[in-house]
């Protein structure tokens, strides 16, 4: 067979970076729990391989959802990726053909040009030859675009863009260089031995009219075998990592797969998985705190090369906007949880304290009322609750009147899920020996533990929000509408931790009118109060929830409406809204026979607009 | 140290010339709000845990700066870590992490003795 | 003649207008309120010595008829215009009025308690703010809660809304402290069976004859003192309230069953305040109060040439501080109009 030194970088890079691979993802999987890989035996020849294919071809190759964050973005990863797929695949086609063999080396197919020394003579031959031109088009297109992301990000869609660093740079470098050189390479060959197609042998012909065709080829097909090999070599420790193991995600994912409570090799590719894209970075709150290192993007960064701080790892508030937006869909929250079980698994914690004691519940009840701890500073709250409890005659047990432990959230929030088992363990038992089945609770940090860690059999939990509606269904409460306008405000806990966005609006729209905002269900903002940071500060967290509120203000609402004690709390701290939470409002229209609400008035933007006026008109400086 | 409730030794007077301010200088760089606190007691009055058990999270302040760090290792466990106590917190400190802090030393200082 | 008008008609604004006529000037008030007097109207008795508030409104009112200068009651400035060294107002009642220079006297606001929520003013019905209790101890108000009893076991809590990250309120209020011991001594000679606290973080008595009161009431009024801020206070099944607190200096979690819980609310520079240092050009500091040059020698005196500050729209002030510093800047106005007839 035919064969040249040149090979010999793209070859052996090639051979490093197959072993590296295998190896990695081998070890990664064989770290994974048992249940998990028996999952993976068990799906691998059903339908899930065929929907993560598919998968594979519109996210790795098509990328379908950064194409739906801006089409621009979309073009110029769809142009890498599917067109370097589309280049390898044909060009692996077009040599099968010409050797009239299927077992071709890589090489034959990638440096197929400079060993074929003719034009392209059967018909198929002339359309594959053409199509690889194309499919090179494409790509060069693609790279143009990233250098020009580069100069200016704003262009697609992108605010701020993600900082590089050595083997980043390397393996960029060489991504950028690939596809000119194959270009070049293959023109400078056409331009010699006229076996070009429709651009590279025009370009060939050209080229050769000026330059010493002749003595550039071999040096130019170097450079190409070098840049490939480059590109090899960078990639474990680059972010294009992500290109091979983002495929082996899907698969695992659509296995079901998930990232668990604890660092194994599933929790590896998904950091491995990260393109380091910088989507994220848009939707997060802690910028508007100035704060600009502690984003998912980073931390995964940081997990990779080991260097994660406490300080990094613990300044997120969790909220989880970053989320949705992933174009890789990658478990941020969950995977920050892993780092921080592991940063705090050495912390002690005692509650010997927790004693269980008699419990005198009349046989009548039906609903345990938890507040949560959050709820106590909040007292129109439970005020509200048990006024209409008092309307509906619902029959309760006030859990957590007096006293009582912790739900368990707020430790897990930080990674201390040891120590939160032994709360749970302490109510869970208290609940369990109620044998009542419905248990309400009011604060969202509390809801979501007690949904999913308390494995409460038979007991249904349900947020106040919810178990109002319930009663406004069985027509236990009355409906009484105000006339108000309301921006209801989505709980990160209850949102986008638990899924409740249309309950606290249905039971809303009963009782006043509730104004639609561009940031809300999914996309809500946090009130920057979260108790899941532990490092921001308190001037920091203002400047979040300051934002928030800017946006709502906009609307001019009578009234701010949540349902969590906490959200209610930092918004209340400063005097711009008003600010109630939905079983207060409810209360409020129980009672509006007795009391109207007063409407506060504020400076709004027509009255600022007018001071303005006034001040330039004073021409005081 | 693994039974609960054992007697910690105290001196009859605090002797600040023996005090070791290490643990506390390097909390207060981690966390600096926790200077500001005027013990007003808001946060133990509030406290989960101080609800069902004697434990004062306002202390934790004075153990930290007057060097009894054996105290304040058995005492600190107790925390649920609510996040109740800042949330009344007249000054605003970041108390959560201030536990945090303290029990991340604790962990520390026993890896590096065994 | 020149003339001067005074934004607010409270004490500041009053005893400036009345020092301003002496010295010779032509003075208007403008007041928001239909009565001249400001908070001061809401108030029964004042601290050190329980003079009667109606007593100084009274001698603010003869001021008001013996002295040569204008009130517009119910009148809103809408805007300052500054013309060279003039300055032209605007009024809610469509006057134009031309002064050569302008002291304002906006006052303050009391804290709203509703933004403590977790003391539960407005949600039951025991809490009451300092405000409130003074008009309920004027002669013939009832003080009796829930069930016509008279409340047996009475707190005060300091500091509601003042020294406080979470209200926004960094600062100290100053007349809190003082006016909890007066009410304390008041509640207790109206209701001698009762027992009263103080829940404080640190007392403040600065003032002349503030101490002496201090001792007075626990030495006479056997009004007891606790260290400790109230956390949050909560309703129990007969309608008394559980307060939380930390008795510092025991160290110890204290709860306690009160039948009545007075909050000492603050003072916040308020919306009248704001929007007048937003016509004028003034600015606030960061608490909300009034900037002014500096804070020792040029108190008076605001960044903008021609306007005055006066009272307690620069900082929390008690009446006594407040006439003082109504009075200084009834001398720097007339130094600076000296100035410029020159």
């Amino acid at each position: 067979m035919e064969t040249t030194p040149f090979i010999w970088p793209f070859t052996i890079g090639l051979l490093f970076i197959s072993c590296f691979l295998v190896i990695i993802i081998g070890i990664w999987i064989s770290s994974l729990s048992h249940i998990d890989k028996s999952r993976i035996i068990h799906s691998i020849f059903t339908y899930k391989s065929i929907l993560a294919i598919k998968e594979v071809f519109m996210e790795s190759l098509l990328h379908r959802k950064i194409f739906r964050k801006n089409p621009v973005l979309g073009y110029m990863h769809m142009s890498l990726a599917f067109g370097w797929f589309l280049l390898i695949a044909v060009g692996h086609i077009e040599a099968c053909i010409h050797y009239k063999t299927l077992s071709v080396p890589a090489y034959k197919a990638i440096f197929m040009r400079y060993f074929v020394s003719g034009p392209a003579l059967t018909l198929s031959e002339k359309m594959l030859a053409a199509c690889m031109d194309m499919l090179l088009l494409f790509v060069l297109s693609g790279v143009l675009l990233a250098y020009y992301k580069r100069i200016n990000s704003r262009v697609f869609g992108m605010k701020k863009t993600t900082q590089l660093k050595l083997g980043d740079r390397i393996a960029l470098t060489s991504l950028w260089l690939i596809f000119p050189l194959r270009f070049l390479a293959e023109s400078l060959t056409a331009g010699i031995h006229n076996n070009g197609s429709i651009i590279s042998q025009p370009t060939g012909q050209l080229l050769a009219s000026f330059l010493p065709v002749q003595s550039l080829e071999t040096p130019l097909w170097w450079a190409y075998s070098g840049a490939l090999s480059l590109f090899f070599f960078a990639l474990p420790v680059s972010r294009y990592m992500h290109i091979p193991v983002e495929v082996i995600l899907i698969f695992l994912r659509n296995y079901g797969i998930k990232v668990q409570k604890r660092i194994d090799g599933y929790s590896r590719i998904q950091v491995y998985s990260c393109s380091r894209c910088g989507i994220c970075l848009d939707s997060c709150q802690m910028t508007h705190a100035a704060i600009k290192d502690t984003q998912s993007v980073y931390v995964l960064k940081h997990i990779r090369n080991k260097n994660l701080t406490d300080e990094k790892l613990f300044n997120c508030l969790l909220c989880g906007r970053c989320q949705p937006d992933c174009p890789v869909g990658l478990e941020l929250n969950n995977l920050r949880m892993t780092q921080r079980i592991e940063s705090t698994k050495e912390y002690n914690s005692s509650y010997k304290y927790l004693k269980n004691g008699k419990l005198n519940i009349s046989p009548q009840t039906e609903v345990i009322y938890f507040a949560g701890c959050m709820t106590h500073l909040t007292p129109a709250i439970i005020k509200s609750i048990k006024e209409i409890f008092a309307v509906a005659d619902v029959k309760y047990w006030f859990m957590d009147e007096d006293k009582t432990a912790c739900c368990g959230r707020p430790l897990m929030q930080i990674g201390q899920y040891e120590a939160a088992k032994k709360l749970i363990k302490h109510n869970r038992e208290q609940i369990l020996a109620t044998g009542i089945k419905k248990i309400i609770v009011s604060c969202p940090i509390c809801y979501k533990v007690f949904k999913e860690d308390y494995a409460l059999p038979g007991v249904a939990v349900l947020h106040h929000s919810e178990y109002l509606l319930e009663l406004m269904a069985d027509k236990r409460i009355p409906i009484k509408k105000m006339p108000m306008r309301v921006i209801y405000h989505d709980p990160c806990e209850l949102g986008r931790g638990s899924g409740i966005y249309h309950q606290p609006r249905l039971l809303l729209n009963e009782y006043v009118d509730v104004v639609p905002t561009k940031n809300e269900k999914e996309a809500a903002y946090c009130c920057g109060g979260s108790l899941s940071n532990i490092k921001i500060q308190m001037d920091e967290r203002n400047q979040i929830r300051n934002k928030t509120l800017e946006e709502y203000i906009t609307y001019q609402p009578d009234m701010l409406a949540t349902a969590c004690p906490l959200c209610k709390k930092t918004f209340a701290k400063t005097n711009k809204l008003n600010v109630h939470d939905i079983a207060e409002i409810v209360c409020m229209a129980l009672n509006t026979n007795k009391e109207r609400p007063k409407k506060e008035t504020y400076l709004y933007f027509h009255e600022v607009k007018h001071l303005e006026e006034t001040k330039i008109k004073m021409n005081i400086h | 140290m693994k039974e609960f409730g054992y007697t910690i030794i105290k001196q009859r007077t605090i002797d600040y010339d023996q005090f070791n301010g290490r643990l506390l200088n390097e909390i207060l760089l981690m966390e600096p709000s926790f200077k500001v606190c005027l013990s007003c007691g808001g946060c133990t009055a509030t406290c989960s845990a101080g609800d069902l058990v004697n434990f004062n999270i306002r202390r934790m302040n004075l153990l930290l700066r007057r060097g009894e760090t054996a105290e304040l290792e058995s005492e600190i466990q107790k925390c649920m870590l609510c996040g109740k106590c800042m949330l009344v917190c007249p000054r605003g400190i970041n108390l959560r992490n201030v536990i945090m802090l303290i029990k991340k030393n604790i962990s520390r200082n026993k890896t590096t003795k065994y | 003649m020149k003339h001067i008008v005074i934004i607010g008609g409270g004490i500041a604004g009053i005893e400036t207008a009345s020092a301003l006529t002496d010295a010779g000037h032509w003075v208007t008030v403008i007041e928001k309120d239909t009565r001249v007097g400001g908070k001061l109207n809401n108030w029964s008795y004042l601290f050190p010595d329980f003079t009667p508030a109606e007593k100084i409104a009274e001698s603010l009112l003869e001021k008001c008829r013996e002295k040569d200068f204008s009130i517009l009651p119910d009148t809103e400035v809408k805007a300052i215009i500054r013309n060279q060294d003039k300055f032209n107002i605007h009024t809610s009642g469509n006057q134009n009025l031309e002064a050569d220079a302008i002291v304002l006297a906006t006052g303050y606001e009391l804290f709203d308690a509703r933004r403590k929520e977790e003391y539960g003013y407005k949600i039951y019905d025991q809490v009451v703010t300092s405000a409130d209790l003074e008009q309920l101890l004027r002669p013939g108000e009832s003080l009796t809660v829930a069930a016509g009893k008279n409340p047996k076991r009475i707190a005060f809590v300091h500091c509601v809304g003042s020294r406080d990250e979470k209200t926004g309120n960094h600062y100290c209020s100053k007349v809190c402290c003082i006016t909890g011991v007066k009410q304390a001594i008041e509640l207790k000679k109206r209701l001698p069976e009762a027992e009263i606290f103080c829940f404080y973080m640190d007392l403040r008595m600065y003032g002349k004859h503030f101490e002496e009161l201090y001792r007075e009431a626990q030495e006479k009024y056997d009004i007891q003192f606790i260290r400790g801020r109230l956390s949050e206070a909560s309703e129990k099944i007969d309608k008394s309230l559980l307060i939380k607190a930390e008795d510092t200096l025991s160290g110890r979690p204290l709860k306690m069953n009160v039948d009545l819980l007075v909050l000492l609310v603050g003072m916040e520079a308020g919306k009248g305040t704001a929007s007048a240092a937003f016509s004028c050009g003034v600015n606030c500091e960061e608490s909300g109060f009034l900037k002014s040059m500096d804070s020792l020698l040029r108190s008076n005196i605001s960044q903008q040439e021609g306007i005055f500050l006066a009272g307690s729209c620069t900082a929390p002030m008690s009446l006594n501080d407040t006439l003082l510093h109504a009075r200084s800047a009834a001398i720097e106005v007339n130094n600076y109009l000296k100035k410029s007839i020159k």
